[in-house]
């Protein structure tokens, strides 16, 4: 008793301190400034999704440029999604393989690579590696771009930088994400295979056979197209952190930080509620 | 007076533009005539560039208005805004070429756009324009790879791709070399005699206002402090003009 007495005692002197030197009210109007500045960053957002999807939507269309940044966004990244892709499926071989001889099921590799790469790995970890390329990417061209008022010079030529630069670069995010994970599945798939052949021999048409047997079109199709979402995000926040870049350099390298940070956060809590919203619909 | 100053390619009434609590232009009046050049003077931070950037509509002011070609900027939507857009040529400070793109196709990027020449066609006129800043050497470097002088004179071909009728020019000698300056200077001064463009110069160069503009307008904490040419802004009693020219000139 006498312990909470003090406790409660040395408390109430700390917060009537602090009140008197105005360092509470100094963390209060710091915290109000936080608490401003986040709602005005979703206001601003919502803003500019709203002019991105008009500029998106209302011809002309800028096929041109759609298909260069495919290029960038989709060709550019296939190496390292490759990679990434073929790494996850060796370490899943080789992990759960000791985990399923331990439960005597054995025989189920193939299919837990399939699934497990089908399902989660395969989109989620294409998306994070898309997102740092591609994210870092985009905010560092468009956050230079508008600095050195590029942006502005385009848009004093009568052409929509929204149209021309923005749209292109989230519709190729939102085309080639899928593609990209297609890939990087294919790429899992088979060096799960390789890592499990090594092991104990096995054809590839018996894994692929014993893996997808029990695989259904809402196994693979619904996790791959939740990847446009991710693809959505990936270009919506780049492109965003990019155009409202100020403070020169410094600036570029901020945006270039936050579109990676912020793109990703953003997948992963996206998947979340596409996971569950996925297993509402298809069961 | 409202009449004759819809035939006036640029005006500019009571223009307010602050940025937060910040005041930078509070209430400008402007006039640029068909043909003349106008030199926007003052210290740096004055607001000189935030007025080219209001007159393209680049950024909105808080109140005011503006008329450019003949059409109140405020009563434009974003098509007919574009529309006015494409009779201005716009020379930025630092020449803002797009760096992912050749001297050329900067320069024919504003043709690909709102043209219909063809590819050959395309490539003559880029050429015609560069040969006339005397750029036409250049055609496949990239903008990284040229002078700061150079990238002037490029941006000011793709400025005048369109064939405006109003010039913008955002400080086109600063940051270059006494020579080099003088050259871009020349340059402004040949253009203007052959195209007969209006055109706003914003610039602290005293020296090549004096080369390239008709009248000069000194603009200080927000306000047109004085307008005139440039003997009568010389012999102006007011301590801060006498300041500016002097050190100036």
């Amino acid at each position: 008793m006498m312990n909470y007495v003090a406790i409660s005692v040395i408390l109430a002197a700390a917060v009537s301190d602090t009140i008197a030197r105005g360092g509470l009210r100094d963390q209060v109007s710091a915290a109000k400034r936080v608490l401003i500045s986040f709602v005005e960053w979703f206001g601003e957002l919502g803003i500019f999704c709203a002019r991105l999807a008009r500029a998106a939507v209302v011809p002309p269309y800028e096929f041109g440029e759609l298909v260069r940044q495919c290029d960038s966004i989709g060709s550019k990244s296939f190496p390292l999604v490759a990679l990434a892709g073929a790494a996850t499926g060796v370490v899943f071989s080789l992990q759960t393989r000791d985990s399923l001889v331990r439960f005597g099921a054995k025989s189920l590799l193939p299919a837990v690579i399939i699934f497990s790469i089908a399902k989660e790995s395969g989109p989620v970890i294409t998306a994070l590696i898309v997102s740092g390329r591609v994210g870092a990417g985009i905010g560092a061209e468009l956050g230079s771009m508008k600095v050195t008022e590029q942006i502005d010079a385009m848009e004093a030529s009568a052409v929509d930088p929204y149209k021309y630069l923005l749209a292109t670069r989230v519709l190729a995010c939102i085309l080639m994400l899928p593609l990209l994970t297609l890939a990087s599945e294919f790429c899992g798939i088979v060096m799960g295979w390789v890592a499990h052949t090594l092991a104990e021999p096995i054809s590839l048409r018996l894994f692929l056979t014993n893996g997808f047997k029990d695989v259904m079109f809402s196994d693979f199709i619904p996790p791959t197209l939740k990847t446009t979402v991710f693809g959505l995000i990936i270009g919506t926040v780049a492109c965003f952190q990019g155009v409202r870049t100020t403070g020169g350099t410094e600036g570029v390298g901020r945006s270039a930080t936050s579109s990676v940070v912020l793109s990703s956060l953003f997948v992963i809590l996206a998947d979340v509620v596409l996971v569950r919203l996925i297993l509402l619909v298809w069961g | 007076m409202g009449k004759k100053n819809d035939n006036l390619p640029i005006v500019v009434n009571d223009l307010h533009k602050a940025f937060g609590d910040q005041s930078v232009l509070n209430g400008i009046d402007l006039r640029v005539a068909p043909g003349e050049t106008l030199a926007v003077l003052g210290r740096s931070g004055t607001g000189k560039s935030v007025l080219l950037k209001l007159i393209i509509r680049l950024q909105a002011p808080d109140s005011g208005t503006i008329r450019v070609a003949g059409q109140e900027l405020a009563n434009l939507n974003e098509e007919q805004l574009n529309q006015v857009r494409k009779k201005v040529g716009f020379l930025f400070q630092q020449a803002a070429l797009y760096d992912s793109l050749t001297v050329e196709e900067n320069v024919a990027f504003p043709l690909s756009r709102h043209t219909r020449m063809s590819g050959a066609e395309q490539k003559e006129r880029v050429r015609e324009l560069l040969a006339d800043v005397g750029m036409d050497r250049e055609l496949g470097k990239m903008p990284a790879e040229i002078s700061g002088g150079m990238q002037k004179r490029v941006g000011l071909a793709r400025a005048l791709a369109l064939e405006p009728e109003i010039l913008l020019f955002d400080e086109p000698t600063s940051g270059l070399d006494p020579i080099t300056a003088g050259e871009v200077g020349e340059l402004i001064v040949a253009l203007k005699q052959r195209r007969k463009m209006s055109a706003i110069v914003v610039t602290h160069d005293v020296q090549q206002a004096q080369v390239f503009s008709d009248r000069l307008v000194l603009l200080h904490e927000g306000k047109i402090l004085a307008e005139g040419t440039f003997v009568e802004l010389q012999e102006s009693q007011n301590e801060v003009v006498a300041q500016f020219m002097g050190h100036g000139s």
